[in-house]
């Protein structure tokens, strides 16, 4: 069985996020770029340690984007996947990304596909249900644990008020989260490694059922975040929870 | 017609729902027609709930098997959207939501803006919905191309305020034969929580971090979650260490949360926990340390040390709370 893993490449998270171009673009400029965590910490790490575990053949990482993402994709490559593959396009929404990804892994046999929860610049957990509705797969949606046995899976995932544990078929798409594995650090060997690994650049394909875009972003503005703080004394509860009330109003 | 996708959960409607069919409701006021709820299992005083908080139409669903796999769910969805002729389709951005909508949104080639924050603008036929981005410290104004649009909302955006509405109900039964759930359940656990509001709905939260010292420490953290009537959360470090259990952990690899007040003690602030509670309407800092840097994302601090100032302040709510009454 073979397992894609995608990956998405965002600012880090101490980044200070600025925007261009009128705030209608993400202004990248001395900005580091990473593997979006939830894909690398829970995703690919899994996808690593099933294949460790001779449950999978091979782990490939697939990402949506522009050359300059190569640098995060190489990153992945030294944490341990076989090969990666980028499709050569600046996907407008998830949608794009999803359908992308979904066409790929439906033309290369891939059974079962990762993503982490969420992407860190986005927000939208939503590409791992995109791709199980394009390609009619189940999904397992925040998933902390993952496991292979007699060819099924046995996954935990969150539900309201706590969490389930399911068996499903392959294949199938899985959004993960906390608890299903635990970061790795890439080791000099594994960087070398990455350097010759293959990294395939393929074309976008054009979804027949959709002439453009469903969503795009028209512009962005920063929150202002706290600007002042009011501080008070340990002998001040009293008018702390004064505050609360009458001026903060939440109590 | 706006279609709104509701949940119950431990016989009630849950907030997040009824949020959603009063943010339909507005969504219905810009763009024309009623708005639909599509329920699964509503008793008598559910429906009445959800015609209170504003749906003019209610499908009611009778399938136990529905909630088994997102697949079905969804499948359903998409048998109502046709049904009442949707254009506009809202879900909370919860659990199921995170799970349906897109693949609704894939199925239907409907654009989703997930995680909306405010009502949308409808201007002709340009429609945008102002969504969280990169974790918090940004906006985004999306616009939906697609004829048909769908929004799952953030909770907690807006307060519910029940009215006097009445919906006409209608029995719906959704034809799911030709869905082949993969999935099957073999273990349900609940999270312990005695008896408090779940984190996602909570309006009032207490969250606690390794300032705390141990576990043991937690019953004062407890005792002034009761006192307000909040639920009580951790950071990171807290659930890592097992002092307390994961589902209580608020923070970017956690949960998410905006309650209405965030009272964070003895947590440092660190980005990764901030990109989880710098949604809330109010945070109050609890630290000794004046450099930690969750002071400056905080309304109102107090520089000093916990296992002095909990007491003092469950003492002073628990005052207030009587004179209130």
């Amino acid at each position: 069985m073979k397992i894609l893993v995608a990956i998405s490449n965002v600012p880090d998270t101490t980044t200070k996020i600025q925007f261009s171009d009128n705030n209608t673009k993400f202004n990248a400029a001395g900005v580091t770029f990473i593997i979006n965590p939830y894909d690398e910490w829970y995703a690919l790490v899994r996808a690593l340690e099933l294949k460790e575990a001779n449950l999978a053949e091979k782990v490939t990482l697939i990402h949506v984007g522009l050359p300059d993402g190569d640098a995060t994709i190489r990153k992945g490559l030294a944490l341990g996947a076989d090969d990666a593959v980028r499709i050569d396009a600046e996907g407008p929404d998830s949608f794009f990304v999803a359908d992308q990804i979904a066409a790929y892994a439906k033309e290369k046999g891939y059974e079962l596909i990762l993503t982490g929860k969420e992407t860190i610049n986005y927000n939208g957990s939503s590409v791992a249900g995109m791709i199980a509705g394009v390609l009619d797969y189940p999904l397992i949606s925040l998933a902390t644990k993952l496991d292979i046995a007699g060819g099924k899976l046995t996954a935990e995932h969150d539900v309201d008020g706590g969490s389930r544990v399911v068996e499903c078929e392959l294949p199938a798409v899985i959004s993960c989260a906390k608890g299903m594995a635990e970061q790795r650090i890439p080791n000099m060997r594994g960087i070398m490694a990455a350097r010759t690994k293959p990294l395939e650049v393929v074309k976008p394909i054009n979804s027949p059922e959709v002439s453009g875009p469903l969503t795009s972003v028209k512009s962005f503005d920063l929150n202002p975040g706290r600007t002042s703080c009011k501080m008070l004394g340990e002998d001040q509860m009293d008018e702390l929870v004064k505050l609360l009330h009458t001026e903060a109003k939440v109590i | 017609m706006v279609l709104v996708y509701t949940e119950i959960n431990k016989n009630r409607v849950k907030k997040s729902s009824l949020e959603c069919v009063q943010y339909a409701s507005k969504i219905a006021a810009l763009t024309g027609g009623g708005v639909t709820a599509l329920v699964n299992q509503a008793s008598a005083e559910h429906l009445e709930e959800l015609g209170k908080a504003g749906a003019t139409a209610i499908l009611n669903m009778n399938n136990e098997s529905l909630n088994a796999d997102h697949m079905l769910s969804c499948a359903a969805v998409e048998q109502a959207v046709k049904q009442c002729g949707a254009k506009v389709i809202v879900f909370a951005f919860d659990i199921a939501g995170k799970a349906i909508a897109p693949r609704l949104s894939a199925r239907l080639k409907a654009g989703l803006v997930a995680g909306a924050i405010d009502y949308p603008v409808v201007n002709g036929s340009t429609f945008e919905v102002k969504k969280n981005v990169f974790s918090g410290k940004a906006n985004a104004i999306y616009t939906i191309h697609s004829e048909v649009k769908i929004i799952s909302l953030l909770p907690n955006s807006f307060p519910v305020v029940l009215g006097e509405n009445k919906a006409t109900i209608q029995d719906f039964q959704p034809d799911l034969s030709a869905v082949k759930s993969r999935i099957t359940i073999k273990e349900t656990k609940s999270n312990a929580t005695g008896g408090m509001v779940p984190l996602p709905e909570a309006e009032l939260v207490v969250s606690a971090g390794r300032g705390m010292k141990g576990p043991e420490n937690w019953g004062m953290i407890e005792e002034l979650a009761n006192s307000l009537g909040a639920t009580t959360a951790c950071s990171r470090p807290v659930a890592d260490l097992h002092w307390r259990p994961h589902h209580e952990h608020v923070g970017q690899t956690g949960v998410a949360i905006r309650p209405n007040l965030y009272i964070a003690v003895g947590i440092s602030g660190a980005i990764q926990h901030l990109a989880g509670v710098n949604g809330s309407k109010t945070i109050v800092v609890i630290n000794n340390d004046k450099e930690a840097p969750f002071f400056k994302s905080a309304d109102y601090g107090i520089l000093g040390d916990a296992f002095t100032v909990i007491p003092k302040l469950t003492e002073a709510i628990k005052k207030f709370k009587a004179n209130q009454n």
